[in-house]
């Protein structure tokens, strides 16, 4: 089976959750990756040392540059007819592209997947993560998304795939890009950071998680996450929320601060390594799956192990 | 401008999913149904576009069961102006869905469709993009602000690092995001109104689509239990376990 994976990439580098898809795919078949955008040479030529990596096919056009799936779906659904599968990383970008492809292929594409059980079968979360499915494809050709938390990463480096210029496709007329307002951070990426330091409701405001939250990430070098109520609160932007609706992390440590648990947020970061939980409410349901358990008054809590840790 | 809202029947969001014993599924015997969220906040954008002065008409669809009326009749309560169940005890896959709502799109010519952006029991996130694919319109996916402006639609997009806006050519496709609005409650004189609202009832085959699925089921499973780990008794002895770990600055 030969696999076609998308390059989730910043135009500069290649992201993290291209690592775990290229894990997923290579449980297929063998691994040729796309890479879309315009002036991507350097991310086409960092793609192709990916490990297993047999070929890189490059999509450089002005129309690819914002991943509007417009245009880069009948990209895709062209290269589909030399490739069996398409395997997306489940990033906001890989969802709002691999729907399309798989509709202009009819074939029913199979979401965020957990594991690779055969050629066509899979097992994915439905229920956000409160059930397990194990499904099987009867399409010729298969469209997979890939929860990147599920998989290893590939080893960046080492491998010599060749890389091929694609010259299909343009801009379909039919949507633009106007703007963005991408947060920038000197810290981990929440979907790749070791350490995770997250606040909720309990916080109050802003000004507290930036006063109580921050401190403890900045010390720990950690990344800053949040629960929906702390995110609908406007204590911080959306993109920091953790859950079933907002990122799904699994970092080393997972710090959940003034976090009560709910089945949404859980869903999110229930496969952290270690779970560490600072909440006043000792009912509170994050207790019964953290590892390390504090019930404590947050506000004099993570001030005092912010200093002695 | 028409608007359509394709709206789902799926089990309450506040009702803990239960796995049956035989593994074929999640249990759905005499739990509470509703709305799908989504949805919900799909049918609330549709009536503010219409009271802006936008939208002309709204359309709410369901593909279901008979008891997918009562989703119906929530949606027409909040403000839809008709109805369309597309009736089937079957389970209905996205791409079977999109082909049923592409077919309804070709007989109605609607300005907008707004869908919610993943039903909470499949999880798929994939049926606003097919039916943007089949009808080749443009998308503007995990909405938070919708503003029609003359002959397109400017959608700004949660994104995984933060907000994107795209601008999309009518008609277009819109998949809604949690905070893109909070649904009303009907009111009870809406809830009695709905109730002589027209809703029509349809059968996937009046539309030419097969719903028979392409992804098979084989089991339906817990998920792996995480059991508790300790509680700490005070700060210094959850510093001394972290850094037992690893873990310090």
């Amino acid at each position: 089976m030969k696999t076609l994976v998308w390059v989730e990439h910043d135009g500069s580098s290649v992201k993290d959750a291209t690592l775990a898809a290229v894990t997923a795919a290579s449980k297929l078949g063998e691994v040729h990756l796309l890479v879309a955008g315009e002036g991507v040479d350097g991310v086409a030529k960092a793609a192709a040392e990916i490990a297993g990596v047999q070929k890189v096919h490059v999509a450089d056009n002005a129309a690819f540059a914002h991943n509007l799936p417009e245009n880069v779906a009948p990209l895709v659904a062209e290269l589909m007819a030399n490739h069996d599968a398409f395997v997306v990383p489940a990033t906001t970008t890989g969802k709002n592209i691999a729907p399309r492809v798989a509709a202009l292929l009819d074939v029913m594409q199979i979401s965020e997947v957990l594991s690779v059980e055969g050629p066509k079968t899979f097992t994915r979360p439905i229920y956000a993560g409160n059930a397990i499915a194990t499904v099987e494809s009867s399409d010729a050709k298969l469209v997979v998304t890939v929860r990147g938390t599920a998989f290893e990463k590939a080893a960046a480096t080492g491998g010599s795939g060749t890389v091929e210029a694609v010259s299909a496709g343009g801009d379909a007329g039919l949507s633009s890009f106007v703007g963005a307002e991408i947060a920038k951070q000197d810290r981990p990426e929440l979907t790749s950071a070791k350490i995770i330091v997250s606040g909720g409701r309990a916080l109050g405001s802003s000004e507290k998680y930036q006063e109580v939250i921050v401190p403890l990430a900045d010390k720990l070098g950690a990344a800053l996450g949040a629960s929906r109520a702390a995110v609908d609160a406007g204590y911080v932007p959306n993109d920091y929320q953790v859950g079933q609706t907002g990122k799904i992390v699994a970092p080393e440590v997972y710090f959940a601060i003034g976090i009560s648990g709910a089945i949404q947020h859980l869903a999110g970061m229930k496969d952290s390594k270690t779970i560490v939980a600072i909440n006043k409410d000792e009912d509170a349901p994050i207790f019964q799956i953290a590892d390390l358990g504090l019930v404590a008054d947050l506000f004099n809590a993570v001030p005092e192990l912010t200093g002695k840790i | 401008m028409k608007i359509l809202v394709p709206v789902k029947r799926v089990l309450d969001y506040n009702v803990k999913p239960r796995v049956k014993a035989d593994g074929t599924g999640v249990d759905l015997a005499n739990v509470k149904m509703s709305m799908n969220p989504f949805d919900e906040i799909g049918v609330e954008e549709a009536i503010r576009l219409k009271e802006k002065g936008v939208a002309t008409e709204i359309i709410a669809v369901s593909v279901g069961p008979a008891k997918a009326q009562e989703t119906l009749r929530t949606a027409l309560a909040m403000g839809a102006d008709r109805a369309i169940l597309v009736q089937t005890d079957d389970e209905v896959e996205p791409l079977a869905l999109a082909k049923i709502f592409k077919a309804i799109a070709d007989a109605e010519q609607p300005g907008l469709v707004i869908l919610g952006k993943q039903a909470i029991d499949g999880d798929n996130n994939q049926t606003g993009q097919m039916l943007a694919a089949l009808t080749g319109w443009a998308q503007g996916t995990f909405a938070s602000a919708v503003n029609v402006e003359g002959d397109h639609v400017s959608v700004t997009r949660e994104v995984d690092g933060g907000l994107e806006t795209v601008k999309l050519k009518l008609p277009a496709i819109v998949t809604t995001d949690l905070r893109l609005n909070e649904p009303r409650y009907a009111s009870l004189p809406n809830i009695m109104k709905a109730k002589s609202k027209p809703l029509d009832t349809k059968s996937p085959a009046d539309y030419g689509v097969d719903t028979a699925p392409r992804v098979k089921t084989v089991k339906v499973s817990e998920p792996p239990v995480r059991s508790a780990g300790v509680k700490v008794a005070d700060v210094d002895e959850l510093v001394a376990k972290l850094k037992a770990m690893g873990v310090h600055s």
